[in-house]
């Protein structure tokens, strides 16, 4: 009786598990696994080229500075848009969790969420047109203030981290807002009885209770900045080349899947790495 | 009315002979350029019978590997100059029977007689066109077109400044600058440092026509590298802008047609290159913006202020030009490092 009923559960987990995996497996493994195969070619392996098995591709990083350059280059963007959109994007959780309340709490939300429904590079694009010399916010501060500035932040790096923070801190606010909305309001409130002062409630009782979901949502934005190429490409102009735009061109322009692959190889393990040593602190933040 | 008739039945009538030995022809192109224009086909349909479909491709690598893998798949394939010897050295296009084409008389004989397309001795691709790489400037801040590509250096231009984000097309651009001949660069460190002092002066790269036609339009740019053809759109659509062959020479690509050596239709496949470089289509075409001719007769009969006509035109400025030859992989994936190299740097 008792292992039937083992059974069953098994049977009942298998069945709610295997919809996700099986999509992850054809969806995600498959693809990956072929690339993986591909990093270890000589040449693409379509028509009748002749191709061998080596590990040149891998080798490819280490014969030149570039690709070690570009990727510290990414791994800083990686940085500075994680910690931007961060400091963005948890007050405004915060505000979004604990001070408003009701219909306008979903009216903000929704604004939050927005950006989400239009397509990335019609977003990226949009900023394209703000930013630039003689666009909508050059017009626009020039309209307002008495004296003449000159805006044109197009074609910079500055350009390149507003569009990615832009693009990526909802992330940061849906998982703050979730960790946030959990923390019971007593505890607040007895800190407060006891002489807590504001910054010491945020401090002491708030933050440590919301990391794991900032942190998560830190990580989310992390690894897809450090890869990004196509707002780098837009936004970025003469200095918009980082790594990500490296490996797109392997596979777009010079039709060098196998070195494109192994490059994407190499990221995948340098981000798993930053974040195996990341581990302790997410670790320690969770309980 | 009776002559309506009479009419009528002889038109059925030659028709009806034309169908007798009507074949369709298959034709492998870029998407958009010329061949596959309705009513060019219209009227090649209605002239001999042969019917025409085209399949197209995105890249010269996508077109080898399309007619490697589908013997007698295609009557007639558009293949740059620079692709034709490894076409030929492959065995996928045979020799092009002259005497089937009537117009290719009028087409100067130092197309005919291109290195790239005589591979192997005998011509394996027919001259159709031919356009440059070289610049335009904007016109609200030039009074004067420049006559020297060193333009591309001059500090006032400073963040004004584009070129393709291509490791190729740089790199010969700065032969090109460097005096050298594009198709054996001998001082490769002259161009990797000439590009070097071009980086700062660079605001962005441009990837496609709409991109550079975006960029001249907000006023971004003074002064970028262009392809002759687009250039001629962009001047058609009223862009403030003019093309510029500087002295120091650009870079020129030649195109051709070849016929399969698998193609099973081959009469009809010449009788649609022999249409294809005829100028009453040409005439056309060069309406719609087409790249230059390499028919005299087709390129004379453009009217006088015609863009290829004007500058294309003249003899002077195709003295200048260096043709592209084939370049080796070796060259290639050379040309790429320094490329990223120079990109990655900034």
């Amino acid at each position: 009786m008792a292992v039937s009923l083992v059974n069953r559960d098994r049977l009942r987990i298998l069945g709610l598990l295997s919809p996700a995996y099986i999509w992850l497996t054809v969806a995600i493994f498959l693809p990956l696994s072929a690339m993986l195969y591909f990093s270890f070619l000589s040449d693409v392996p379509f028509g009748d080229t002749e191709w061998a098995y080596t590990a040149e591709n891998y080798a490819a990083f280490f014969q030149t500075s570039t690709y070690a350059t570009l990727l510290w280059k990414s791994i800083r963007l990686g940085f500075t848009v994680t910690a931007i959109a961060m400091l963005v994007g948890f007050p405004c959780a915060y505000v979004l969790a604990k001070v408003i309340q009701g219909r306008s709490r979903e009216a903000m939300f929704l604004l939050v969420i927005l950006p989400f429904w239009s397509n990335s590079l019609v977003r990226i694009f949009s900023w394209a047109i703000v930013l630039r010399g003689n666009g909508v916010l050059d017009l626009g501060l020039n309209a307002i203030l008495p004296f003449d500035v000159e805006v044109n932040l197009m074609f910079s790096t500055s350009a390149i981290v507003i569009g990615l923070v832009h693009s990526y801190v909802p992330y940061v606010i849906l998982t703050s807002y979730l960790a946030l909305q959990a923390i019971d309001d007593n505890l607040i409130d007895a800190a407060r009885s006891m002489g807590a002062t504001k910054l010491t409630i945020l401090w002491r009782v708030i933050l440590p209770l919301s990391l794991p979901g900032l942190l998560a949502g830190a990580v989310l934005i992390f690894v897809p900045v450090v890869g990004s190429f196509m707002e780098p490409r837009i936004l970025g102009g003469r200095v918009g080349t980082y790594y990500g735009t490296v490996i797109e061109d392997q596979f777009v322009a010079v039709f060098n899947w196998p070195l494109g692959a192994a490059l994407s190889f190499i990221l995948l393990a340098v981000v798993l790495l930053i974040l195996a040593i990341a581990s302790p602190v997410l670790k320690s933040a969770q309980t | 009315m009776k002559t309506d008739l009479f009419l009528a039945t002889a038109i059925a009538a030659i028709s009806v002979g034309a169908m007798a030995l009507a074949d369709e022809i298959r034709v492998l192109n870029w998407q958009g350029y010329g061949t596959d224009l309705d009513w060019a086909v219209a009227d090649f349909t209605e002239a001999t019978g042969h019917s025409v479909v085209h399949e197209y491709f995105n890249s010269e690598q996508e077109m080898l590997t399309k007619l490697r893998t589908n013997p007698g798949a295609y009557d007639v394939v558009l293949i740059n100059a620079a692709f034709t010897p490894q076409a030929q050295d492959e065995g996928l296009i045979g020799p092009i029977d002259a005497s089937k084409i009537a117009n290719l008389a009028d087409v100067p004989s130092d197309l005919v007689e291109n290195q790239d397309l005589n591979a192997g001795g005998f011509l394996h691709g027919v001259p159709w066109t031919w356009g440059l790489t070289s610049f335009a400037v904007n016109t609200n801040d030039f009074s004067e077109a420049p006559t020297s590509i060193e333009v591309f250096w001059d500090e006032s231009f400073e963040g004004k400044v584009s070129i393709r984000d291509d490791a190729l097309e740089a790199v010969q651009f700065a032969a090109i600058a460097t005096g050298q001949n594009i198709n054996d660069i001998n001082d490769l460190g002259a161009v990797e440092s000439k590009l070097a002092e071009l980086m700062p002066q660079i605001r962005t790269y441009w990837g496609s026509e709409n991109d550079w036609n975006q960029f001249m339009a907000a006023g971004d740019l003074s002064v970028a590298t262009f392809w002759s053809g687009s250039a001629s759109r962009s001047m058609t659509a009223g862009l403030p802008v003019e093309f510029v062959v500087p002295q120091e020479g650009a870079i020129g690509w030649l195109d051709g047609l070849s016929i399969p050596s698998s193609s099973t239709k081959q009469d009809a496949a010449h009788a649609f290159i022999d249409w294809m470089i005829d100028p009453a289509f040409y005439v056309r075409w060069a309406e719609e913006g087409a790249p230059a001719s390499a028919n005299a007769k087709a390129a004379s009969a453009l009217p006088d202020d015609a863009f290829n006509k004007r500058i294309l035109g003249d003899p002077e400025v195709v003295a200048r030009v260096q043709f592209q030859r084939p370049v080796s992989d070796e060259n290639r994936e050379k040309y790429l490092e320094l490329w990223q190299g120079l990109k990655a740097a900034q």
